[in-house]
């Protein structure tokens, strides 16, 4: 895999505060990549610096081998798709996507062809007359991706794409930037606070936290295998418990006692070494709920709890069941419910129980 | 509330105002426009009866270089004044909070001191013996003997230095609502500073350099005070000859007549502007 876009452990700060401290990150051509993280995590100012509207105190950026650091925002192959899309209310759709055509000083039959073939792409030929007020959300949205991409950008920047739109469009134009993605090829950065955005969007994910970068990974590495428990909680839900190593076994299990679950967990995670005091995560799907013990044998962690609350999201149930000092989040897919079996109500005593390998260390404590 | 009533509630709130309006300024403008068409009595007063003679009176061709010299300066004043209240106002609304607030009071405090010892301020300085003619000989910047009074130069300079803050103020209202992230977006395009400040701030602001335009052209047509002080006396500006007509030779039909063309000169031109910023709002919905 080629490095395309190279940050090279950039630093960054406003005043005592660090936005961005040591950043390294290297995204490959035509990947579709996402800075993940909650406000004020450092995201938005790394994309501003690729942009060229901040410059960097410390570090790289570099597109292509060629190192950009120092050049001003209209000179880098670089084009930005604003979050509140910042078109120009002046001009008219097609003059819009023209505009960068038009600083290039490209010859006008350059211009016309690149933005018929641009108001194509994102569908919008019928409304190339039209003001940017007289446009919807979506649309506005779409004049924006095609006012960047017209320039042949070398990466494309889309900072918050979804967030000014209403939930329906969100998920429409989740397929559309995918769809986009493909046709042109060319390397996408988003920017994003939301974990949904970024997993259906992206082939791989920064997930940023007081401007650094935590885990870059696949959607479903992060998902899965969850380096920190600030990734763990930040993409998708979690139960976290602080135990104790007892044993380590043979083929990489390890028994680790976690207060009130009563018997000592099975984990599959090797790298942990005994009386080591650790934090493990499960996430609230991999948790089975039955109303008896389930007998599938040794290799179950199984425990005791009471329900304590219910919400019902109609592909599936979720469950908040108290064990000792515990409340834990359990899901119970709607379609995995068998037979015979009913509802546990409130106040109902359940066995709740996941296999050891879904079961993750996501942080490690000084030995005890 | 019911269309019908709030549009009338609006027309009660702006009744005052309203009112203000025809008693103190189209009510004289209309009597102006009737004087013009009244004989002149001897005691420089109105006579009985109604005339024609003023209007053929007032199209003596020795009008026409000070109505050209009245609109050339104004105008120059206009896009003199654009040009420096321009990037003023861009910084004025790029500024801090702070900082908003000393530019705006360093703008607004000229008007603290009185309009006729600005002027007599202006004449003081650019005196032969004044300090900026002498300071400006001591560098060899001028000749020894240079004047820097009585040019229509002068009158320019004058005009520009009253009229700024009209410029800077409607500016810098519109500058305050432009959204500078639109800049941005601009040089994210390829846009240099310059031409992102051109195509995309200019154009943002064009309401504010209407009515600025607007103000300055029409308050720089009526002026006589300045080209009389600061100014020759091949400097004079219309405003000069109507005040000549009133106070020397008391012939108020005239006077009538003289205000009431420059009247028409601007407003029909206004007239226009509105009208074409109605076409062109209705042609954006």
């Amino acid at each position: 895999m080629e490095d395309f876009l190279v940050i090279d452990h950039v630093s960054k700060s406003f005043g005592a505060q660090r936005a961005v401290d040591d950043v390294a990150l290297t995204v490959a051509q035509g990947e579709s990549f996402s800075l993940l993280g909650p406000s004020g995590c450092g995201k938005t100012t790394l994309l501003r610096m690729i942009a060229g509207f901040e410059q960097p105190d410390r570090g790289r950026i570099l597109v292509g081998g060629r190192d950009i650091t120092s050049l001003p925002p209209e000179q880098r192959p670089v084009n930005t798709v604003f979050q509140n899309y910042a078109l120009f209310p002046h001009l008219s759709v097609w003059e819009n996507i023209a505009f960068g055509l038009r600083m290039s000083r490209r010859p006008r039959e350059e211009i016309r062809s690149g933005v018929e073939r641009m108001l194509e792409l994102v569908r919008l030929s019928e409304h190339a007359r039209k003001r940017p007020a007289q446009l919807s959300g979506g649309q506005r949205q779409r004049v924006a991706i095609a006012r960047a991409l017209v320039n042949r950008p070398q990466v494309l920047l889309l900072d918050e794409p979804l967030a000014a739109l209403d939930l329906k469009l969100r998920q429409h134009m989740l397929m559309e930037l995918n769809t986009i993605h493909e046709q042109v090829g060319t390397t996408f950065i988003y920017v994003t606070h939301d974990q949904g955005e970024a997993m259906s969007l992206s082939d791989r994910i920064a997930v940023m936290n007081a401007g650094k970068v935590e885990q870059v990974d696949s959607p479903e590495n992060l998902y899965e295998t969850p380096r920190s428990s600030f990734v763990a909680s930040f993409i998708g839900d979690a139960n976290f418990f602080s135990g104790v190593v007892v044993e380590v076994q043979h083929e990489g299990y390890v028994r680790v006692l976690v207060e009130g679950l009563g018997s000592p967990l099975v984990l599959s995670n090797g790298a942990v070494s005994a009386n080591q005091t650790l934090r493990l995560m499960v996430r609230p799907e991999k948790i089975s709920l039955t109303l008896t013990r389930p007998s599938s044998g040794e290799r179950v962690n199984a425990f005791r709890g009471v329900v304590e609350g219910m919400a019902y999201f109609g592909s599936h149930t979720r469950y908040r069941i108290r064990a000792g000092e515990h409340s834990i989040q359990a899901q119970l897919q709607r379609s995995r419910f068998s037979g015979g079996e009913i509802d546990p109500a409130r106040g109902a005593e359940v066995w709740m129980s996941f296999h050891p390998d879904e079961g993750r260390v996501v942080r490690l404590e000084a030995a005890a | 509330m019911s269309l019908e009533s709030r549009s009338a509630r609006q027309w009660l709130i702006s009744l005052p105002s309203l009112s203000w309006l025809a008693v103190f300024f189209v009510i004289p403008a209309i009597l102006v426009i009737i004087t013009a068409f009244r004989p002149a009595d001897l005691q420089g007063g109105v006579g009985p009866g109604w005339t024609l003679a003023t209007l053929r009176e007032v199209q003596d061709p020795a009008y026409l270089p000070i109505l050209w010299r009245t609109l050339w300066l104004s105008g120059a004043t206009t896009v003199v004044c654009l040009a420096l209240a321009l990037p003023v106002a861009f910084q004025m609304a790029r500024a801090g909070q702070r900082m908003r607030q000393v530019l705006l009071l360093l703008v607004v405090i000229p008007f603290l001191s009185n309009f006729l010892i600005r002027i007599f301020a202006w004449k003081s300085l650019l005196h032969p013996e004044g300090p900026l003619t002498k300071l400006l000989i001591g560098l060899h910047l001028i000749p020894e003997n240079a004047v820097l009074l009585n040019h229509v130069g002068t009158v320019l300079l004058v005009l520009v230095y009253t009229q700024l803050p009209f410029a800077i103020l409607p500016l810098y209202a519109a500058a305050e609502k432009f959204d500078f992230g639109l800049l941005d977006a601009a040089r994210d395009l390829g846009a240099g500073p310059w031409r992102a400040f051109s195509k995309v701030f200019v154009p943002g602001v064009r309401r504010g350099i209407v009515s600025a335009a607007v103000m300055v052209f029409v308050c720089c047509l009526g002026q006589y005070v300045i080209p009389q002080l600061v100014g020759g006396t091949s400097d004079e500006m219309l405003g000069n000859k109507i005040a000549q007509r009133v106070f020397s030779d008391r012939n108020l039909p005239h006077a009538s007549a003289l205000a009431g063309g420059l009247m028409l000169a601007v407003l029909v031109p206004m007239l226009v502007i509105v009208l074409w910023q109605q076409i062109g709002r209705k042609e954006a919905e």
